[in-house]
Order: C-alpha cells, then sequence, then structure tokens
C-alpha cells in the first residue's frame, strides 16, 4: 500500500506541466522526497493508465507503518470464535500446530534468541515476527488456506488479536486495529539484520 | 499459515527417486543398478521393441515429442498443494533442465490463469500507474538468458535430515537451469517513470497465496526480467504462467509466479516470506533478511546415490556448479575425502549466474573413499566444509545450505550421501 498514493494526481499534473525547480515534502515514514523537474517521457507508450478502480483492487497489501489497514477492529475474545471456526482446524485449539502446520503460539525461550544454534523452538508468532502488521497482511490474503481472502476485516483483527494475546504481547482485552496495530513492538523485532554477505573469499 | 514444507523428506520421494534412479543407473557404463538389489525395483514390463528395428518401419510422426519409453525420469514427491516437487538432477546431463522436470515450490497450488484476461499492474511511486496485458509485454524489447533457478531451501534435508540413502535429487533437486525470454523490468519501469524517492519494488502474485516479497529497486532496474517463455515456449502453468518474476542469482522464492503486480515502493514491506520464512538465524542471536543472493554451490551427480559401480576402473566424475555472484571460476574434486584436490575441466561456454557442468575422469582402485567437489565463483568465494558452515550459519540456519558435499563409494560400489565424513 503506498501512502503516496492519494496525491498522486496531483504529481502527475506537475509532471505533465514539467514546471518548477522541484518540490519537496515529508512522508508518512519521514523520508524527504525531491521532485525532479524533469519527468522522461515513456519511451513505447506501451501499457495503458491503471483506473484508481483497478489500484483499488488488488492494493491490499500492508506495510509496517500501517499504510493498508481498513477500518474495523477486533478483540482476542472476538477473534477466539473465529480462530476456532477458520483457524484451529490446522494450527490448533491453541495455536500449537502439529508436524504439517506450524505452531503460531509461543515464547520459549524466555531469553535470548538461539534460533540458529539449535531447532529446539519452534519459530512463533511470538519469537520469530518482527513485526506485528505482517500478521494483518498475511491473513488478509492467504488464509485460510482452502479459502484465501475470505475473512472480514473485523475477523481478521480479531485473528490477530487473539495470536498477539495468546504469545503475550497485548493485554486480553486489547483492541487491535488500524491504529494500535502499527504501534506493536514485537518480541523478535530487533533479532534481524540486514544480509552481510557480499561474495569474495571470507564465508559469511 | 501452512508448514514450509521440507524438500524431499516425504517417504514417496524415496521410493520414487529410487524407481527412477534404477533406469539412470543402468544406462551409465561403468553404473550399473546393483544386481541383487532389493531397494532397486525394475519398472513393471518392459517396452515392446521388433528384434530388429531395420526390418520394419517405424512410427509416425506425432505433435509432440514423448521420451522413449527406457528413460523415465520424474520430479518426487507429488501432490503436495503447499510444498515442493524436486528435480531429478542425478539423472540428467548437460546444464538444460528440461522444462517438465524443473522443480516446483507452490505456496497454495498450481493457479489456472487464462492469459487473455491475465493483467499486471504497476503502480505506486510512479508518475503513471500502468496496467499491460500479455500483448502488451510482447510488444517490448524483449531479452533472452540462460541461468538457473535455485529455491532458497534447496539442500535442507542433507544438512537437517542427513541419511546414507539420499540421491542428489532429494538433497539439492531444488535447482534448475534454463533459458529464460521476457521483458527488462526496467523497460517498464521507464514506462511508468519511478519517482526519486522509490527505493524497492513490492512484487506478488495473483496465486492463492498471493505470495509477496519486497526487492530492491536497484536489482529491478539492473537484470530483473518479466519472463513468459522459457526453453522456447510459453512458460508451463507450474512455472508461472503466464508471466514471472525472474531475478537472475536470487532466491527462487524472490522470482514471483504468476505476477500481477508491481507495487514501487519506499520501504519494504516485510512481508511474511520476508521475515518469519526466507530469514536465516545465526549462531549469534540474529537472524539475517533480505538474504537474496545464492552462494556458489555445487554437487557431484555421477556417481551419486543410488547408483552403484559396478567394478574398478575409468568412470567419470560429473556434476554441476553454480553460484548468483556471477560466472564459476572453478571446480576442483577430491577422490581421497578432502585430502587431495584436482581441478574438474568446466564444459563451456561458462555462463553468469548459470548451472556449468564439470567433469574429470577417475580410476577406482575399488577401496573406499569419498567423493567430494568444491566450486570457487568469479568473486573468490568457494564453498565452506561442513564443519565451517555449521560453525558460521549455525545447526538451526534455514536457507543457503552451500557446504561441500560428500559421497561416500563403499568396496561393494555402493555410493552414499556423506553423512558422517
Amino acid at each position: 500500500m503506498n501512502p503516496h498514493g492519494r496525491r498522486l494526481a496531483v504529481s502527475v499534473v506537475v509532471a505533465a506541466l514539467g514546471c518548477g525547480p522541484g518540490t519537496s515534502r515529508r512522508d508518512a515514514g519521514g523520508t524527504t522526497e525531491v521532485r525532479s523537474a524533469v519527468v522522461p517521457a515513456p519511451a513505447y507508450g506501451v501499457g495503458r493508465p491503471a483506473t484508481a478502480a483497478e489500484v483499488a483492487a488488488w492494493d491490499l497489501d500492508v506495510n509496517p507503518a500501517g499504510d493498508g489497514l481498513p477500518p474495523g477492529s477486533g478483540t482476542p475474545a472476538r477473534g477466539a470464535a473465529i480462530w476456532a471456526a477458520r483457524c484451529a482446524a490446522c494450527h490448533g485449539e491453541h495455536g500449537e500446530g502439529n508436524e504439517r502446520y506450524p505452531r503460531l503460539v509461543g515464547r520459549e525461550p524466555s531469553v535470548g534468541f538461539p534460533f540458529g544454534r539449535q531447532l529446539r523452538h519452534a519459530r512463533t508468532v511470538g519469537n520469530y515476527w518482527p513485526y506485528a502488521t505482517t500478521l494483518y497482511d498475511y491473513i488478509r490474503r492467504a488464509m485460510p488456506p482452502t479459502a484465501p481472502g475470505s475473512l472480514e476485516p473485523d475477523e481478521i483483527y480479531g485473528v490477530v488479536a487473539w495470536l498477539l494475546a495468546g504469545n503475550r504481547i497485548v493485554a486480553a482485552n486489547a483492541v487491535i486495529d488500524a491504529r494500535t496495530l502499527p504501534e506493536i513492538q514485537m518480541p523478535a523485532r530487533d533479532r534481524f539484520v540486514d544480509d552481510d554477505r557480499t561474495g569474495g573469499k571470507e564465508f559469511r | 499459515m501452512t508448514a514450509d514444507a521440507e524438500p524431499g523428506a516425504k517417504p514417496d520421494a524415496t521410493r520414487r527417486a529410487l524407481l527412477a534412479g534404477a533406469a539412470a543407473a543402468g544406462a551409465a557404463a561403468l553404473v550399473g543398478a546393483r544386481p541383487g538389489s532389493g531397494r532397486i525395483q525394475e519398472p513393471a514390463g518392459s517396452p515392446t521393441v521388433p528384434a530388429d528395428a531395420t526390418k520394419v518401419p517405424g512410427a509416425p510422426t506425432s505433435a509432440l515429442s514423448a521420451r522413449a519409453p527406457f528413460e523415465q525420469p520424474a520430479r518426487a514427491p507429488v501432490g503436495q498443494v503447499t510444498g515442493s516437487s524436486l528435480t531429478p538432477i542425478h539423472q540428467l546431463s548437460g546444464t538444460i533442465t528440461p522444462t517438465d522436470l524443473q522443480f516446483e515450490r507452490h505456496h497454495n497450488g498450481v493457479p489456472a490463469i487464462d492469459p487473455a484476461r491475465w493483467r499486471l499492474l504497476l503502480h505506486g511511486l510512479v508518475e503513471r500507474p500502468l496496467s499491460f496485458t500479455l500483448a502488451d509485454l510482447r510488444r517490448l524489447p524483449s531479452v533472452t538468458r540462460i541461468h538457473f533457478l535455485e529455491c532458497a531451501g534447496n539442500g535442507r534435508t542433507g544438512y537437517r535430515s542427513p541419511q546414507r540413502e539420499l540421491s542428489p535429487q532429494q538433497i539439492d533437486g531444488m535447482t534448475a537451469n534454463a533459458e529464460w525470454t521476457g521483458v527488462r523490468v526496467a523497460t517498464l519501469l521507464a514506462e511508468a517513470g519511478a519517482r526519486p524517492v522509490a527505493r524497492w519494488v513490492l512484487a506478488e502474485g495473483g496465486d492463492a497465496a498471493v505470495l509477496s516479497r519486497s526487492i530492491p529497486l536497484e536489482k529491478m532496474l539492473d537484470d530483473a526480467l518479466l519472463a513468459y517463455a522459457e526453453n522456447g515456449e510459453a512458460l508451463r502453468p507450474a512455472a508461472g504462467y503466464p508471466v514471472r518474476l525472474f531475478l537472475p542469482g536470487w532466491e527462487g522464492n524472490t522470482c514471483i509466479k504468476w505476477i500481477r503486480r508491481l507495487e514501487v515502493i519506499a520501504q519494504p514491506n516485510m512481508s511474511r516470506d520476508e521475515t518469519s520464512k526466507y530469514t536465516d538465524p545465526l549462531p549469534n542471536d540474529t537472524a539475517r533478511r533480505f538474504s537474496f543472493v545464492m552462494d556458489v554451490k555445487s554437487t557431484l551427480t555421477r556417481p551419486t546415490f543410488p547408483a552403484v559401480l559396478e567394478r574398478p576402473g575409468w568412470t567419470e566424475l560429473s556434476g554441476i556448479a553454480w553460484s548468483g555472484r556471477g560466472k564459476i571460476e572453478r571446480v576442483d574434486l577430491s577422490t581421497d575425502g578432502g585430502t587431495s584436490w584436482q581441478p574438474a575441466e568446466l564444459q563451456g561456454p561458462v555462463l553468469d549466474k548459470a548451472h556449468v557442468r564439470f567433469t574429470r575422469m577417475w580410476k577406482w582402485d575399488g577401496r573406499r573413499t569419498a567423493l567430494l567437489s568444491r566450486a570457487v565463483d568469479e568473486t573468490g568465494a568457494a564453498q565452506p566444509t561442513l564443519a565451517e558452515f555449521r560453525a558460521r550459519r549455525g545447526a538451526g540456519t534455514d536457507y543457503h545450505f552451500n557446504y561441500i558435499r560428500t559421497w561416500v563409494v563403499e568396496p561393494d560400489g555402493r555410493v552414499f550421501y556423506g553423512v558422517d565424513l
């Protein structure tokens, strides 16, 4: 979901006029955009303009800033019913998983992040998910596998709330919505580091 | 959220690989099916052939070629809606993977897509959001390149669940090498006009997993393709028909199949498949993310399990090597368990980010030994030993298993995956 989408119409006009020495503004992510004065024309003119309706129909992803989260809300209590009806058959009554479907609930081990050293602990939402928004993004488009895309926003918020509460990340009475979800600090958030492999003689 | 199926771990895979292995082993000069082995079954019934094919007319022309009935290479396991089938790399020659044997990895099955209704949406931080048809893509300048495609998890079974009776198919069968034709993503981005703040592109598939990955804009502008053809014909459904993203040298998971949307963005989306999955937990209590490039790698494909060396004497050692960072510089072989190494011959042309076939003749003296291959790419990166790999990446690491493979030859000629060396 592009936080700039609402401003795009204006941008296109600016580009078409090719006017001015460039403008600056701050976007939702805090980075500064510097607009160049000259936008190259398309080389071939192939492809037709996408309509706003076409973009809206497919632009369903959610990013860590929460862009793309729809109206609606859920609580662990309301999510429990959805979980039992739509999720528990694969992931287990308590999110414990089984030999085919992964465990989603669990904070073990209580200290450290030993997943590279051993395979004792399942990687769960509680111990290996850096961003809470990913839950909404993934469940909305891919879950349940037998009927992906079938859950309503309140149902998804409820399941997300149930998973976060089950992992002791939010309180049992928490309300999860477009405002609260991006603010949640996941336990594994700071464990993820960018790739430092570069090729060459040193094996990393 | 379904399990990330471990490649080749199913009992079904073992049985099929053994079945298929018997046919390949019988075809090699010194590498034959082991007489009397209870494990290797003969295919049911032999194909009917005339006593003398020069005395009777042969078969007429046909619309599509079928394999000789004596040859039965097969992917395995089959029937996985969320899971994988693996390429029988130990039964193949040269470098191009036959299209119908290219490994599969699906996250919720193979979608049925009408090419007439297929659209690619390109939007986000662009000046002109665009919708492309398949005909649109075919009007644009095309490029054709030979590259490997490898699942990031290739090798997991051999590392996590090593057994002597694993074939190269079961260990490393999630790599394939093909000729890809399509349009450069850079060409489409020029049509849409990426804005200066653009740094990443979210690529999203039109399958029932709506699989999505955030790809750095730099890669998209460099050598990324929207491929619509493989090995001269339209993509097969399992390979992403009608169009897939193809990122040379990068994790197969990033090469989004059945692509329907490219959204130009400023920051990565942190989708499930770039956080919870496809990250590499390391021994230092961190996890590596966006580890896109596939490391330098090689494996012998002959002789390997389930083949059996018929008798001492000369035989060809053969295998494939590749690197996501460029060309293979050299492959060294050891026939004494890693004590000494000799250079293999690379069958040219050696291509960038592509499989290369390596060979070397070897005279087996009939004693127990171990065969190893070690590839070095043009950056100087070499495959680590298993011990080096384990120390650096850890026992729990999940992807990019590029340690040196070992194949143990027993005095009776049987060859096994070298789990105990």
